[in-house]
């Protein structure tokens, strides 16, 4: 069932307002409203990597690609109940498309490698959707996580094509000609840019029709069936809009890293991801952002911990994996709704007299 | 080319350890329905804890039993601690929280012990198709299965935890500690846990040598329907010897995801294991 609160924050993005009794504005259709919030965020973006240096541009296209991967990871999960341990699969599968892509076939240019490494991360997907959708709760769990420990492996059986466990390495020239910019701030753009378009995409996937099939089968997948939804064709839909998010930000990461390797898709990627997403707050794209952040801020942190109190490698090394566990932990305990649901409320608590979601 | 029968003794070895800590999740499914994910770091900080005494002592008993005992403590702490506040917050905060564990548990044993593998013993002589060590695996696993279902069947505690885990509120108003049964649940659980991580520690420790064996050991408990101990050793077994064929014959990467597709097929075509009874969901 669709919830009281899903019914009016369905209505304020609609409308673009917050509460019923408010005067509406002119509503722009949701597609237009999208895109104009992505030409603001790469307004953004591209106003402060222009300012700082090169290495905080690598962080700052760093939020970009994981914001991609933990917002497929909000539809699948987040709006469709389907929890997935194994999510950095489909990074994997998006770095190693885009690796092969550049060493193999370098005629092509930067942004078909992605939208192929997007094709090959939907067509897994597809697969795994078809697999999985008749799993549920921990049955997918456990299917999931066997496939983010073992898809990685697969470099071991292919050591001359896929590079073993040294991975693959390679360099983009997707740069123009008469661009004169750093390396890594045209990196973050391009990231960005990406990342940005798939976003609108979600953005008005998820406020449609098929976001609202999607949270029926999420919160009730006998009374979704008997409504008319197909529920199966639902899952596979979320698995494959997931898949295509997580092949993206792994095709960007690769391109970021100039390198694809085994050693980068671990279980804790995953599970580090769906830290994020819970983080951030489950069943809202908004939440993908600030998980995103977070992580990258607690890294950025816990390197600058790790350096300050001048901790052994070993513990700096781990620390990061750490602070997510305890994130992880004392979110679930004391902030069920994420970074996400706390700032839903601040502005409502000062506005007594409107009635809305809480 | 392997030999089939080296093949089938070093399954059997495997799949014990797959088995056992197959049986510490389904001993906690049962009582509370939530899949402890986070029972890969618990028995390795277990394990690595026996490393340490080992170290310190050079004997190999020492160390197990600092283990169970450490896997114990651990067990009772994370129930009440972190899971009993979250009884009743629905299906994600659990499998949420004990990632989180995982992940917190995982990093704590990579920090104290770095990242490095360290080299772990076996109990007896490990050489040889049927080796005195590979035997005692199998002997430990079906002695500690034994007593466990033992447990369940056949005294007063094992009828008390069914009754907590089944109709808890009925089992309140006869006079049952429904807390302290879940408590109890856990503890033995992560003994059993414990015991699985330090069996499957040899001959290397490292922080992440357990990813897969909780993979398999999942696989075995679905295999199994996640809520029968009977079931779950012997898909444990099971799973182990066909794996090992898999090992063998294709090829050591290809395993996990051949414990993937083994998991996928059994599903598809019984929903809740090859010894689960199918039950009503609540809608």
């Amino acid at each position: 069932m669709v919830s009281q609160e899903e019914i009016q924050a369905a209505e304020s993005r609609a409308g673009g307002i917050r509460s019923g009794r408010a005067p509406r504005r002119a509503a722009l259709p949701p597609l237009v409203r999208h895109l104009l919030w992505a030409l603001l965020a790469f307004a953004v973006v591209v106003a402060v990597s222009s300012v700082v240096d090169p290495f905080t541009n690598v962080r700052v296209a760093t939020v970009g690609y994981l914001l991609l991967a933990a917002a497929g990871l909000t539809v699948l999960t987040g709006l469709t109940g389907q929890v997935s341990l194994g999510h950095g699969a489909f990074l994997f599968v998006g770095a190693y498309t885009v690796a092969l892509l550049v060493t193999h076939v370098p005629s092509l240019p930067f942004w078909a490698d992605l939208l192929i490494a997007a094709a090959v991360s939907g067509v897994a997907g597809v697969l795994t959707g078809a697999a999985a959708a008749r799993l549920h709760g921990p049955y997918l769990a456990g299917a999931t996580l066997a496939l983010a420990v073992g898809l990685p492996a697969i470099t071991q059986r292919f050591p001359d094509f896929l590079g073993g466990s040294n991975g693959l390495g390679f360099t983009v020239n997707s740069m123009p000609a008469g661009l004169d910019v750093p390396t890594t701030r045209w990196q973050a753009w391009v990231v960005w840019a990406t990342v940005l378009l798939g976003m609108v995409v979600l953005a008005n996937i998820t406020s449609g029709r098929v976001g609202r099939e999607m949270r029926a089968v999420r919160d009730d997948e006998v009374s979704a069936a008997l409504a008319g939804i197909r529920v199966g064709r639902t899952k596979v839909l979320a698995f494959l809009v997931s898949a295509v998010c997580g092949g993206l930000a792994g095709g960007l990461q690769a391109f970021l890293l100039g390198t694809a390797a085994p050693g980068s898709f671990t279980p804790a990627l995953s599970l580090t991801l769906l830290a994020a997403v819970v983080l951030g707050g489950v069943g809202s794209l908004w939440g993908a952002l600030w998980g995103a952040l977070a992580l990258v801020a607690l890294q950025a942190g816990a390197e600058e911990l790790a350096h300050g109190l001048s901790l052994r490698t070993d513990v700096a090394n781990f620390l990061p994996l750490a602070i997510f566990g305890v994130v992880l932990i004392v979110v679930v305990l004391v902030l069920p709704q994420g970074i996400h649901g706390l700032l839903r409320k601040i502005p409502l608590r000062r506005r007594k007299d409107s009635h809305v979601e809480g | 080319m392997p030999d089939f029968l080296t093949l089938t003794l070093g399954g059997l070895t495997n799949g014990a350890i797959y088995a056992a800590l197959g049986l510490a999740l389904v001993i906690i499914y049962r009582a509370t329905r939530v899949v402890n994910f986070a029972q890969p770091a618990l028995a390795l900080l277990c394990a690595y804890l026996a490393y340490s005494v080992n170290r310190a002592t050079g004997g190999y008993w020492l160390g197990l039993l600092v283990a169970l005992v450490a896997g114990g403590v651990l067990g009772a702490l994370t129930e009440r601690v972190l899971m009993r506040p979250l009884r009743r917050s629905g299906e994600l905060a659990p499998v949420i929280a004990t990632l989180g564990l995982l992940m917190l548990l995982q990093a704590v044993s990579g920090m104290i012990w770095s990242a490095e593998p360290k080299s772990f013993p076996y109990a007896f002589d490990f050489r040889g198709a049927f080796s005195p060590a590979a035997v005692f695996v199998v002997v430990v696993v079906l002695v500690t299965a034994g007593a466990v279902l033992a447990l369940f069947g056949a005294t007063t505690l094992g009828l008390r935890m069914r009754a907590a885990a089944f109709k808890p509120e009925v089992a309140s108003l006869v006079g049952v500690k429904v807390g302290l049964m879940l408590t109890i649940g856990w503890t033995l659980a992560a003994v059993v846990g414990a015991l699985a991580g330090v069996l499957a520690a040899p001959p290397f420790l490292s922080p992440t040598v357990l990813d897969a064996v909780f993979v398999y050991a999942l696989t075995a408990a679905v295999l199994g329907g996640l809520e029968n101990p009977v079931g779950t050793i012997i898909g444990g077994f099971g799973l182990g010897v066909v794996l090992s064929y898999v090992s063998g014959y294709v090829g050591p990467e290809l395993v996990t995801l051949a414990s993937l597709a083994i998991l996928v097929l059994v599903l598809t075509f019984r929903p809740h294991g090859l010894f689960g009874r199918g039950v009503a969901r609540r809608v």
